[in-house]
């Protein structure tokens, strides 16, 4: 299992769970980030950071400090 | 939090609160699914629409008059991912949906819009909002594009699962509206709360159960997803590109400048002949005397002199427009929240912070979508420091008078644009450096995390741009006709008083006089002290109160207003006039609605003391160090 802030460009990735404060949390998951959804990364932001995510056909941003809470297995190499 | 809440909430629900007449619909739906277009269509409102997550932050009401039901009330709301309130604007979505927002109805029956280019998420909302047991109709919004982009879904098979109609609707064409009056009008005017225990939902409060129940519903409806817009991620790989992002976002900025001067200027120009050339004919007709020198002098002067500057206002519009609705304005948050990060505030405060580029108003408003609350208070209290449209007549006017159009990159960038555009600047840091300095004194708290939902490019629709440009027109034209002509009124009868009086011993100049020693050192004399005075209660008065007060000076009278001024002000007292423009709060609509929404007057107290102090110490610097250099 790795951190979603892992991953580099254009890896996906199946949600395993989130180690976030239930509020943040519970937040994602209405966004998309359950257990189980595939996720691909995108791309950076010009500045490295954050990190542009596509799940459930949505693009979302989030900063690293956020994606290190998000454990995922990686499923493929390549998108 | 938010589950125990959504559990409680249903419990109460499921007994039907109203059967009976219909009164009052609401429109509910995930953020950016386009309630807001649908809620103008069907009330012909101008409610404030964009392609991006979190427009709408709160309630808004008309009648249903786009489908000749003008006794029936809709009620826009804030977009929701769920049934618990995370930020200020879900609250209020959640709150008016559960009928305890003070002086809104509950409503009667609910239009659910979900976008049908993400249905199998966005249908993850359906499940808390049917449980709340009104009669609901869903509408599948973009279903155009959906099926252009080959996306199918069978709408029968979805209502028979949902136990709810279904229609599919573009509310950006205006199409599928008459399911929407068929639904309301169905049953003559009653519609029976529906049995929300008949309909198999998913465990309340759940993202999970949602989601899975989401995802069942849409393979047994045969929902085919739309291939995904291929140049959404062509056009990010460009915009978003390490290098090209940043420096297209710059180029993007100052050739906006540019434009104002180099297309607005002229037409600026031409106006404002028109209006003086008309203004003389007038008074031609009227003869001389003191009814002619009220309305010409006094009236049509300061008015007018504000009003030529509607071209280059309405410019600035129509690019902040282009922004909004292609989607690139959340893009612009991702590539600044590096910047925002180092001055511990939310890259999120980016978007409300580029709105206050327009108004003060509404960008505080908007912080609401700002989840920790101590984040938000800094983004409102740092949000008027953003160059807002009143500043840009007196702005325009200054730069006109002092700076030379001189080129600096060739035809693409003068010095009046490379002026406007280190204002601009100027009013950008500022906000950086107070939101710094709250961060790390009396706001002080752990980072917020940073979600950002990066809507698809759209091309904006004429319609849509025209109607922007149109609303900000009137509301401009509003403000010269009200505050500005009132202000030039009792200026004029005060610069008049005593009769026969010259305008150094009327009321006015002994007023000004009074206060010069104070505005003296800043290298303003008494009449922009006046225009300082006035503009407390909005910034563009300065521009008519000066055009009203040299109009009224025989020494000036028939100077036009830069001449005037260039008369009248040394170089220094006019970068310190606008540099105090750019620091202090003179708006009275800015505090009342910082007073609204931090529910105290400690803030707007605390805001108007500092920026004051700060307008000021940094014109005194500005004044004394260019007189003393040229």
């Amino acid at each position: 299992m790795n951190a979603l802030s892992e991953l580099g460009i254009g890896k996906m990735a199946i949600v395993e769970r989130l180690d976030l404060p239930e509020e943040v949390g519970h937040h994602l998951m209405h966004m998309g980030f359950i257990p189980e959804a595939r996720i691909v990364v995108v791309r950076r932001a010009p500045a490295g950071d954050p990190t542009v995510y596509a799940i459930d056909g949505f693009e979302i941003a989030l900063r690293r400090e956020t994606a290190r809470s998000i454990r995922v297995q990686v499923v493929e190499e390549g998108l | 939090m938010s589950d125990c809440c959504a559990a409680e909430t249903i419990e109460i629900k499921v007994e039907p609160r109203v059967s009976g007449k219909v009164r009052t619909v609401a429109l509910v739906g995930p953020p950016n699914s386009g309630k807001s277009t649908l809620f103008n269509r069907l009330t012909g409102l101008r409610a404030k629409v964009a392609n991006y997550p979190g427009v709408t932050v709160e309630q808004h009401f008309g009648k249903l008059n786009g489908i000749g039901r003008s006794d029936l009330t809709l009620i826009d709301l804030p977009g929701i991912y769920g049934l618990d309130s995370y930020s200020e604007d879900a609250r209020v979505a959640v709150d008016v949906l559960h009928g305890e927002m003070p002086g809104t109805p509950a409503p009667d029956a609910i239009l659910l819009v979900l976008d049908s280019l993400h249905l199998r998420r966005q249908l993850t909302l359906a499940a808390p909002v049917l449980a709340l047991g009104l009669p609901t109709l869903v509408l599948l919004n973009m279903s155009d594009l959906m099926e252009t982009r080959g996306g199918e879904v069978d709408t029968l098979a979805l209502a028979r699962e949902l136990g709810v109609p279904v229609a599919k609707i573009s509310a950006t064409r205006g199409t599928g509206l008459d399911s929407i009056a068929h639904f309301l009008d169905r049953k003559g005017e009653t519609l029976q709360p529906r049995n929300p225990a008949k309909l198999e939902l998913p465990v309340v409060g759940n993202a999970r159960s949602y989601r899975q129940w989401a995802t069942g519903i849409s393979t047994r409806t045969k929902y085919k997803a739309p291939l995904s817009s291929e140049w959404t991620r062509k056009l990010d790989r460009f915009l978003l590109h390490r290098i090209f992002g940043p420096l297209l976002f710059l180029a993007v900025v100052i050739s906006v400048f540019q434009v104002v001067f180099s297309i607005g200027q002229p037409l600026s120009n031409a106006f404002g002949d028109l209006l003086n050339a008309a203004g003389s004919k007038i008074g031609m007709f009227l003869g001389h005397g003191w009814f002619e020198s009220l309305l010409i002098d006094g009236i049509w002067k300061g008015v007018a002199s504000v009003l030529v500057f509607l071209p280059q206002i309405l410019l600035l519009f129509l690019f902040i427009g282009v922004l909004e609705d292609s989607g690139y304005l959340a893009r612009a948050a991702l590539i600044a929240d590096r910047v925002m990060r180092s001055i511990g505030l939310n890259g999120k405060a980016f978007i409300p912070l580029l709105s206050a580029y327009a108004c003060a108003v509404p960008a505080i408003m908007a912080t609401r979508t700002i989840e920790n609350k101590r984040d938000r208070f800094a983004t409102i209290l740092v949000a008027p420091f953003m160059t807002c449209s009143a500043r840009l007549p007196i702005y325009l006017l200054m730069i006109a008078a002092f700076a030379p159009n001189k080129p600096i990159i060739g035809e693409f960038f003068g010095l009046r644009a490379a002026v406007m555009l280190s204002l601009y600047l100027l009013g950008f840091l500022a906000a950086l450096f107070t939101a710094r300095l709250l961060k790390s004194s009396i706001l002080k708290a752990a980072s917020a995390p940073f979600i950002l939902e990066l809507p698809q490019y759209r091309l904006p629709t004429l319609r849509s741009l025209g109607l922007r440009v149109v609303d900000r027109g009137k509301v401009f034209l509003k403000q010269a006709g009200t505050i500005i002509l009132c202000v030039t009124v009792v200026l004029w009868f005060l610069s008049h008083i005593p009769f026969h009086s010259t305008l150094p011993d009327s009321v006015i100049g002994h007023v000004g006089r009074w206060i010069e020693p104070v505005i003296h050192p800043l290298g303003f004399n008494w009449k922009i002290g006046i225009g300082l005075l006035s503009s407390i209660i909005a910034r563009e008065v300065i521009v008519g109160t000066l055009g009203t007060l040299y109009g009224a000076d025989p020494a000036t009278h028939s100077l036009s207003l830069q001449a005037a001024l260039r008369h009248d002000l040394t170089l220094g007292g006019a970068m310190a006039l606008v540099v105090f423009f750019a620091f202090a709060m003179q708006c009275t609509s800015t505090l009342a609605i910082v007073r609204r929404e931090t529910n105290s007057w400690k803030w707007p107290a605390l805001q108007f003391a500092y920026m004051s102090v700060l307008a000021y110490t940094a014109a005194l610097a500005v004044n004394q160090i260019i007189s003393h250099l040229f």
